[in-house]
C-alpha cells in the first residue's frame, strides 16, 4: 500500500507543477490588433498530412497545393495542418480537434481517414470535410481525387518506343487500386506504341524506403529491364536508373535534378487547382457533395520537362496524347481489354467509367505475375 | 570537479523530487526551444502538459492513449525484470490485433452482446502465440531474444499486411487495404458516452493491478525475479530459468495481445494496414521510465500519451512542425532518466 | 550468369551500410554497452552529411561529418547512459526519438535537392573480369572499406592490448576498474567509436547508396544493424556475413518478384526476417557459441 500512496503522491506533486508552470499567464497578445478595422473572419482550413511535408512526395506535394492556396486566398483564409498522423485511431483525434478548433473547411489526405471523418460529419454539420482518394460521401463530406494514371499512361507511350529491351521496370509501393492502376496505365501506353512490351512490377510494401526503393529497381535492371517508372515517394528510382545507365521517369514532382541522363520526364501530381475551387466554394458558399476526380484536362495532373533525349517525332507523340487527354477525347481504360490471366474485362470500345476504374485490381495484359494476395 | 556517488539507500525526497526536476530541465529547454522558434514558451508548454487536459473529452483521448502503453509496458516490465529481453511487444500486438479481428470478423449481427469477450480472448491468444515463438526458440535452441523479438515485430506487420490485402479484404471497400467494419457486438463497449474511451482502462487498471500482485505478492513473481537476477541462486533453490522465460514472454504477449485486440475492436472497429503506431516500441520507454514498477508504468504512460497528443495540439495550435515535438519528447524523457539518477546517486566535490 | 554477378553485386552494396553501422555497434557492445540510439544517430548524420556533402561538393567530406555528426551525438548518450548511470535501454530509445525529430527538423532545407557525386567505381584492370568484375569490382569504394574496417576491428580485438581492454571492460568491470583501467572512459570511447560508424553509415546512406535527404530515411536499418550484432553473436566477420545475408535475401525476393513468381509479395518480405531467425537459432544451439561471446556486463550500469 505504501507504494501505491507513493504513486499517487507523485502524480499528485507532478500535475501541480504543471498546472503551475502552465496556468499563470496567457499568451501576450499583439499589440497591434485592436486597431485594426473589423474585418470579416477569415476561413479557417485544415489540413490532415499522413506522412511529413518533408517526405519530398505525396505529402509534400499537397502541402505546395495548401501554400499557392493560401497565396491565392491571401487573409481570406488562414490554413494549418498537421502532419504525421497515422492511419490509425489517432486520425479521429486530429481530425475532431481540427473541427472544435473552429476549421470550417477540413481536407483528409489519405484514403485511411475516410471512416474517421465519416464518423464526424454528422456530428459537425457546419464543417465541410473533404477526403482524398476515397469513395464514401455524407451530407458534409465529398471525395476527391487525381487521375495519376493519365501521366503513367504518357510516360508509358515514351517508354514504350524508348525501351531496347522491351522490357520495362515498375517499382510499387501498396497494392492499392491506384498503383495497380498506374501500373497498368503505364503498360497501355507503352504497348500502344510497342505491342511486344512486358512490364516487370516489384513490390516493397511500403510507400517510402529509399533504400529499398533502389534496391527494387536494381533488381529489376538485373532482370532485363531498362526503362523505369514507380509510384513511391522519393527519387531513389531514378537515381538508381542513372547510376546504372538506364532510364526512368520523375513521379510527384519534377526529378529532373536527380538524374539528368536518365530522367525522360516527369508525371506530377498538382493539388493546387482543387485545393483553389474547393476553398472557393466553401468560400462562395456553393460547397456541394460530388465527386471531383481531377486530371490532366484540370491541370492536376501533367508530364514535364521531357528530355531531350526523346526524340522529337516521339515528343509529339506524347504532346498529342496529352492535349487528346485533356480535350476528353481518349479514355486509357477502353476496350478490349484482358487481365493477364485472360480475363475479358473491358469488351472492345467499351469504357470503363469511374466504378471500374476505382476498383482496379487486375494486371493488364503484358504485365507479369499477380497482384498481391489477390486470390 | 563534481563527481557521482552512490547513496548508501535510495533517496526518498529525491523519489519525489526527480519528476521536478525533469520538468525544470524541460521547461528551461522548452522555453529556449520555443523562443528559438519564435513562439511563446508559455503557450508551448501549455500546449503540451495542459492543453490535452482541460475537457473531459481530452482526458479521455490520453486515457485511451493510455490502454496500449499501459498494457504492453507491463507486460515487458515483468520481462524485464527476469531479464528477458523482449523488445517485440509490437509484433505481439499487431498479432494479437489480427486475431481478435479474425475472430470479430466471423461475428453475426444477432451474437450475443458478450460477444466481444471472445474477441479480446483471441487477441490475448495471439499475442501469446507469438511470444511462444520467441520463448521457444530460446528456450530450444538459445536463440536471442532481442533479435528474434524484433524481427518478428517486421513479420508481424507485414502478415497484417498480407491479410487485409488479401484474405480479409472488404469485399466492398473498393479494393483498399481494409477488413469489413466489425458489427458491433464484437466491439469493447464504451465507458464514457460522446467520448471514444472504452472500458479498455477498466480492463488496463485491472491487469495493472494483477500485475503488482503478481510481481510483489506470488511466489511466482518473485521466482521470476530471482532466476532473472541470480540464476545461480535460482538453481540452487529449484526454480527453472526455462519457466522464467516461458512465463515471462507468455503474460507479456497476452498483454500485448490484448493491448491490440482493445485497439481494433476499440476505437478502430476494423483492421488496418497501420491499427499500430509503434505503441510496443514506445511501451519500452514507458517501462523503464516507470522504474519496471506497475504503478511507475501507469504514471509513465499517461506522461508519454501526454506529450503524444500534445505533440499533435503543438501543430494545428501554434503551428510547430511535428519534428520539434519530436525534439521536445526526447528532451523530456532524457531528463526525466537523468533526474531519476539522483534517486540512488548524488553528487559530491571530489 | 551475368544476372547472378549483378545479384552479388547488389547484395554487397545493400550490405554495406548495415555492416558499417554494425561493426561500430559491436565495439559499443563489446565495452558492456548496449545503444539502442543507432536509428537516431544514423539520422542525425545522414542530414549532417548530406548538408555537408551539398555545400562542400566533396562526397567524403559529407562521409566525415556524417561520421563526427553519430560520434558527437553518441555523447550525449555517454553522457547519460554512462556519466549519469541512467538506463541504457530507455536513454537509447530516447535518443532515436531525439534524433529522429532533430534530424527531420535541421534537414527540411534539403528536402528535394540532390548532390552531383560520382557513385559509380571501377577498380582498373580487375573490373574487366567476366562475372568477377561485375560481382565485386565495380563497387563503391566504401564497400572495401566497411571490409576493411571489419577486419581491423577484428584484429584489434583479438590481437591487441587495446582489444584485450575493451573485452576486459565488457566482461567485468568491475575488476577492469580494480586493475586500473579507466572503465567509463573506455566505454565513452567505444560508444564514440559505435556512434561515427553509424554516423558513416547513414551519411552512406543519404550521400552514396541513394543520395538524398528525407526525414526518415534510414527507415529501421539501425535496428537490423543491432540485431546483427546479437545475430553475429559480437564476432566481427559474423556481422559481415549476417549484414550480406541479410542484404542478399532482400535482393533475392526482389529478383523473385521481378521474375513474377507467384507468391504474395507480403509474404516474400518476410524473408529477410525469417532467414535471420533460422540462422540464429541454427548457429544458437550450441550455447558455448553466444556465451564465449557475450559481453557480461552487457546493459548492465557500471559506477566506480
Amino acid at each position: 500500500m505504501w507504494k501505491l500512496r507513493r504513486m499517487l503522491v507523485l502524480s499528485a506533486v507532478m500535475g501541480a507543477a504543471l498546472a503551475l508552470t502552465g496556468c499563470g499567464k496567457e499568451e501576450p497578445k499583439p499589440a497591434a490588433k485592436a486597431a485594426e478595422a473589423p474585418k470579416p473572419e477569415p476561413l479557417k482550413v485544415a489540413f490532415a498530412y499522413v506522412g511529413p511535408v518533408g517526405d519530398g512526395g505525396w505529402t509534400f506535394a499537397h502541402d505546395l497545393g495548401r501554400k499557392e492556396a493560401e497565396k491565392e486566398f491571401g487573409d481570406r483564409i488562414k490554413t494549418s495542418f498537421v502532419e504525421n498522423v497515422p492511419e490509425s485511431a489517432d486520425a479521429e483525434r486530429v481530425i475532431r480537434d481540427m473541427a472544435t478548433q473552429g476549421n470550417k473547411l477540413i481536407f483528409g489526405t489519405t484514403f485511411g481517414y475516410m471512416e474517421p471523418m465519416l464518423k464526424l460529419a454528422p456530428e459537425f454539420k457546419d464543417v465541410k470535410f473533404e477526403h482524398a482518394t476515397g469513395y464514401k460521401s455524407a451530407e458534409n463530406m465529398r471525395a476527391y481525387d487525381v487521375r495519376a494514371y493519365e501521366g503513367a499512361y504518357v510516360a508509358g507511350i515514351i517508354a514504350g518506343k524508348m525501351t531496347k529491351t522491351n522490357t520495362l521496370g515498375f517499382v510499387a509501393s501498396i497494392p492499392i487500386p491506384e498503383v495497380v492502376r498506374n501500373i497498368n496505365a503505364f503498360t497501355l501506353g507503352a504497348q500502344s506504341v510497342n505491342p511486344k512490351v512486358k512490364t516487370k512490377v516489384v513490390w516493397i510494401n511500403k510507400w517510402f524506403d529509399p533504400g529499398k526503393e533502389s534496391e527494387a529497381a536494381t533488381a529489376l535492371i538485373n532482370g532485363g529491364a531498362d526503362v523505369l517508372l514507380q509510384n513511391t515517394d522519393s527519387s531513389a528510382v531514378l537515381q538508381t536508373a542513372e547510376k546504372m545507365g538506364k532510364l526512368a521517369f520523375g513521379w510527384d514532382s519534377d526529378m529532373t535534378s536527380y538524374g539528368p541522363k536518365a530522367h525522360l520526364a516527369s508525371a506530377i501530381i498538382n493539388w493546387a487547382p482543387y485545393y483553389k475551387k474547393a476553398i472557393k466554394d466553401a468560400l462562395s458558399g456553393t460547397w456541394k457533395v460530388e465527386t471531383n476526380w481531377w486530371g490532366m484536362k484540370e491541370g492536376a495532373i501533367d508530364l514535364v520537362s521531357i528530355s531531350d533525349r526523346v526524340p522529337a517525332d516521339l515528343k509529339k507523340m506524347a504532346e498529342d496524347k496529352k492535349a487528346e487527354i485533356k480535350e476528353g477525347k481518349f479514355n486509357v481504360w477502353t476496350g478490349p481489354m484482358t487481365s493477364n490471366d485472360g480475363k475479358e474485362m473491358l469488351a472492345k470500345d467499351a469504357q470503363g467509367d469511374d466504378k471500374f476504374i476505382a476498383g482496379i485490381m487486375f494486371y493488364v495484359r503484358g504485365v507479369e505475375g499477380k497482384v498481391p494476395s489477390n486470390k | 570537479m563534481l563527481r557521482l556517488e552512490a547513496r548508501p539507500a535510495p533517496s526518498t525526497l529525491m523519489r519525489y523530487t526527480a519528476p521536478l526536476i525533469a520538468l525544470a530541465i524541460t521547461v528551461v529547454f522548452g522555453t529556449f526551444l520555443f523562443l528559438a522558434l519564435g513562439k511563446s514558451p508559455l503557450a508551448g508548454l501549455k500546449v503540451f502538459f495542459i492543453t490535452p487536459l482541460d475537457n473531459l473529452r481530452g482526458v479521455s483521448e490520453v486515457a485511451l492513449k493510455m490502454i496500449p502503453l499501459l498494457l504492453c509496458s507491463l507486460g515487458l516490465a515483468i520481462c524485464y525484470r527476469s531479464n528477458i529481453w523482449n523488445i517485440g511487444a509490437e509484433g505481439q500486438l499487431v498479432v494479437g490485433g489480427i486475431t481478435a479481428g479474425g475472430v470479430a470478423l466471423l461475428a453475426s449481427p444477432d451474437s450475443a452482446r458478450a460477444y466481444f469477450l471472445l474477441v479480446l480472448l483471441a487477441g490475448i491468444l495471439g499475442g501469446m502465440a507469438w511470444a511462444s515463438i520467441t520463448a521457444f526458440l530460446r528456450d530450444r535452441f538459445n536463440a536471442n531474444e532481442i533479435l528474434v523479438s524484433l524481427m518478428l515485430s517486421y513479420v508481424g506487420g507485414l502478415l497484417l499486411l498480407y491479410l487485409v490485402n488479401g484474405p480479409w479484404k472488404d469485399p466492398k471497400g473498393f479494393n483498399f487495404p481494409y477488413s469489413k467494419t466489425f458489427e458491433a457486438v464484437a466491439m469493447v463497449p464504451k465507458l464514457l458516452p460522446g467520448t471514444r474511451l472504452t472500458w479498455g482502462i477498466v480492463i488496463a487498471l485491472l491487469a495493472l493491478i494483477a500485475v503488482w500482485i503478481f510481481v510483489a505478492r506470488s511466489k511466482a513473481g518473485f521466482r521470476l525475479q530471482v532466476t532473472g537476477h541470480a540464476p545461480l541462486a535460482a538453481r540452487f533453490a529449484g526454480f527453472s530459468a526455462r519457466e522464467g522465460i516461458w512465463v515471462s514472454l507468455l503474460i507479456s504477449g497476452a498483454l500485448a495481445g490484448l493491448a491490440g485486440a482493445l485497439e481494433v475492436a476499440g476505437p478502430l472497429g476494423q483492421l488496418t494496414p497501420q491499427f499500430s503506431t509503434g505503441y510496443g516500441f514506445a511501451a519500452i520507454i514507458v517501462a523503464w521510465l516507470g522504474r519496471l514498477h506497475p504503478g511507475g508504468c501507469l504514471f509513465a504512460a499517461f506522461i508519454m500519451a501526454l506529450i503524444y497528443i500534445g505533440g499533435e495540439l503543438s501543430q494545428s495550435r501554434l503551428g510547430l512542425p511535428a519534428a520539434i515535438t519530436g525534439v521536445f519528447q526526447g528532451m523530456l524523457l532524457l531528463s526525466l532518466l537523468t533526474a531519476d539518477t539522483f534517486i540512488h546517486y548524488r553528487l559530491r566535490r571530489s | 550468369m551475368e544476372q547472378l554477378a549483378a545479384l552479388i553485386a547488389a547484395t554487397l552494396s545493400a550490405g554495406t551500410p548495415l555492416l558499417l553501422a554494425g561493426i561500430g555497434l559491436l565495439i559499443n557492445e563489446r565495452s558492456g554497452v548496449v545503444n539502442l540510439g543507432a536509428e537516431g544517430m544514423m539520422l542525425i548524420a545522414a542530414a549532417a552529411g548530406f548538408a555537408v556533402g551539398f555545400h562542400s561538393g566533396s562526397a567524403t567530406a559529407g562521409l566525415l561529418a556524417g561520421a563526427a555528426a553519430g560520434a558527437l551525438f553518441s555523447l550525449l548518450f555517454s553522457a547519460l547512459a554512462i556519466g549519469l548511470v541512467t538506463n541504457q535501454y530507455a536513454t537509447g530509445l530516447a535518443l532515436t526519438l531525439f534524433g529522429a525529430g532533430l534530424s527531420a527538423f535541421a534537414g527540411l532545407a534539403y528536402v528535394g535537392k540532390s548532390v552531383p557525386f560520382k557513385t559509380t567505381f571501377e577498380i582498373p584492370g580487375l573490373a574487366d573480369i567476366p562475372f568477377l568484375g561485375t560481382a565485386f569490382f565495380k563497387l563503391h569504394p566504401m564497400v572495401y572499406l566497411a571490409l576493411l574496417l571489419t577486419g581491423v576491428v577484428a584484429w584489434v580485438l583479438a590481437r591487441t592490448r587495446l582489444g584485450l581492454t575493451l573485452r576486459a571492460v565488457g566482461e567485468s568491470p568491475e575488476s577492469a576498474h580494480a586493475i586500473g583501467f579507466p572503465v567509463r572512459g573506455i566505454r565513452v570511447g567505444a560508444v564514440a567509436f559505435g556512434g561515427a560508424c553509424c554516423g558513416l553509415a547513414g551519411a552512406y546512406l543519404s550521400l552514396i547508396y541513394t543520395p538524398l535527404w528525407v526525414e526518415g530515411m534510414v527507415a529501421g536499418r539501425g535496428w537490423i544493424a543491432l540485431a546483427l550484432v546479437t545475430f553475429a553473436t559480437w564476432r566481427p566477420w559474423r556481422v559481415a556475413l549476417g549484414a550480406y545475408l541479410f542484404g542478399s535475401v532482400t535482393m533475392i525476393q526482389f529478383a523473385l518478384q521481378a521474375e513474377g513468381i507467384e507468391i504474395a509479395s507480403q509474404l516474400l518480405s518476410m524473408l529477410p526476417y525469417l532467414a535471420t531467425i533460422v540462422v540464429l537459432a541454427l548457429i544458437s544451439r550450441n550455447p558455448a557459441f553466444i556465451r564465449i561471446n557475450m559481453p557480461a556486463s552487457l546493459g548492465k550500469p557500471f559506477h566506480p
